[in-house]
């Protein structure tokens, strides 16, 4: 039985999400058995992360420059501001790479049973940022669930004073995916964004 | 005789093996309780570790019941566990007194016009929010069940759910012992005429009887006596209606009324709604 250091990594290590205790010893024995090629590269990583890492000041991405690369690149379009939940949708929006405007990260969305309010959001912060560069177009890029459509509205609200268009992401029918296993809410979203065709 | 330990007091008497160890001569009352199926309407839903999550639900027959959903966060079964969907529940516990654990079925899903509708939205949001916080738990309101189910049936196009809404909130008033007296005045006995109801008895006063004190008393929204709505009313019943569920069912919980439920009468124009 591992003592000491080791068993100290393997509880660290499962504590990250996606890793259990059984995970965590494979990876630490894994990592001990080839401390040159796998222990000292993780480590001087975990090092140069937990020193150069920063929360962008502006989005609330996560870079090591503030602001991140996303608010620094002068070929996005920062007339228009996708307004997305948590940093890991910013981060599908990017590999996606469908869009070229900027990012504003929430931290979350309202919930009146985990007592989470406007003031534990990132709302103040963005109404700031309009405010002090006025934008086209706010995209409201949440999740199609009754919190993120709560919060949704209650940005749509808040946004009003700015006159700038604010909309929301299409919720429906996935590429790839068939009629018969979707749900009747998804459906009935689908139907009702119907576009003309011709 | 060390070695009959365990055995029945008849297999005792005749000195034989016993034909059931005693374990199984638990009370039936147990047996039933670990496991049932029923209907159940989405109230709250929260992460559990990584992939499960912990439901509480509305329930036809056994109240307002919790229980783990194993893969809840999972992409199957996450669009299935929002407020207000409906579904069948299959409930599992080792004893009756377990958390124990949810099997789901999807009945009915939020109509998707719904997450367009700011003011709905809210609405659901604050019945599923204040249903939780007022009710106690594994305690069956089949009543309270069905005036839900109808009321989100409806919410998607009934012109009338505002009004509805207000009307649910009394009825989970009645439900839990705090039931309004809206049938006749108070002071005078008469039936017609009720606009105001006492913030102490929740008894109706006519306009005429409640004169002398009629700053200290609750406007009596027509609706609630028969008459037509519109959105001044709903703004009073949310505020008759606030006033007696933070004072009867959360305050001596040391609760206060959902933040939903604040957000709906902010939304709806009864921004004071206790």
């Amino acid at each position: 039985m591992p003592a000491g250091p080791i068993e100290t990594l393997i509880r660290q290590l499962a504590r990250l999400p996606g890793i259990g205790p059984r995970s965590a010893r494979r990876a630490v024995l894994a990592m001990l058995k080839r401390p040159d090629t796998l222990l000292e590269p993780l480590a001087a990583a975990l090092g140069e992360c937990r020193a150069a890492v920063r929360i962008c000041s502006a989005c609330g991405n996560l870079d090591v420059t503030d602001p991140c690369a996303v608010c620094a690149d002068p070929d996005r379009d920062p007339d228009v501001i996708a307004v997305v939940t948590e940093i890991d949708d910013l981060w599908a929006m990017e590999r996606a790479g469908v869009f070229r405007g900027l990012y504003h990260v929430l931290g979350g969305t309202l919930s009146a049973l985990d007592g989470r309010g406007p003031d534990d959001l990132g709302v103040a912060r963005l109404l700031e940022r309009i405010e002090a560069r006025p934008v086209l177009e706010v995209i409201l890029a949440l999740g199609a669930t009754v919190e993120g459509q709560t919060t949704a509205h209650y940005l749509a609200e808040r946004l009003r004073p700015f006159r700038c268009k604010v909309t929301r992401i299409a919720h429906g029918v996935p590429v790839g995916g068939e009629l018969n296993y979707l749900d009747e809410g998804t459906l009935g979203a689908a139907l009702k964004a119907r576009q003309p065709l011709a | 005789m060390g070695s009959q330990k365990g055995y029945s007091p008849e297999a005792r008497r005749r000195g034989g093996r016993m034909l059931q160890p005693r374990r199984a001569h638990r009370p039936r009352r147990l047996a039933t309780s670990m496991q049932w199926s029923d209907e159940g309407i989405v109230l709250m839903v929260r992460r559990h570790g990584e992939a499960d999550a912990l439901l509480h639900a509305l329930t036809f027959e056994h109240g307002r019941h919790a229980g783990l959903v194993r893969g809840g966060q999972g992409r199957s079964q996450r669009p299935l566990l929002q407020p207000g969907s409906v579904l069948e529940l299959e409930w599992r516990a080792r004893l009756a007194e377990h958390l124990g654990s949810y099997r789901i079925e999807p009945k009915r899903s939020l109509p998707a016009a719904l997450l367009d509708d700011p003011l709905r939205l809210a609405a659901l949001g604050a019945a599923c929010a204040l249903f939780e916080a007022a009710l106690p738990e594994r305690d069956p309101h089949p009543r309270l069940y069905a005036a839900l189910r109808t009321w989100l049936d409806r919410l998607g196009g009934d012109a009338e759910w505002a009004a509805d809404y207000v009307r649910l909130e009394l009825l989970l008033l009645g439900e839990l012992g705090f039931a309004l007296d809206l049938a006749a005045c108070a002071l005078t006995g008469a039936r017609e005429e009720l606009a105001f109801v006492s913030p102490r008895s929740g008894r109706a006063v006519t306009a005429a009887a409640a004169a002398p004190y009629r700053d200290r008393l609750l406007p009596l929204p027509a609706f609630l006596v028969g008459g037509a709505s519109d959105p001044g009313q709903i703004a009073q019943g949310l505020r008759l209606a606030g006033h007696f569920l933070a004072r009867h069912i959360l305050a001596p919980a040391d609760r206060a009324l959902p933040a939903a439920r604040d957000r709906l009468a902010a939304l709806l124009g009864a921004e004071d709604s206790r």
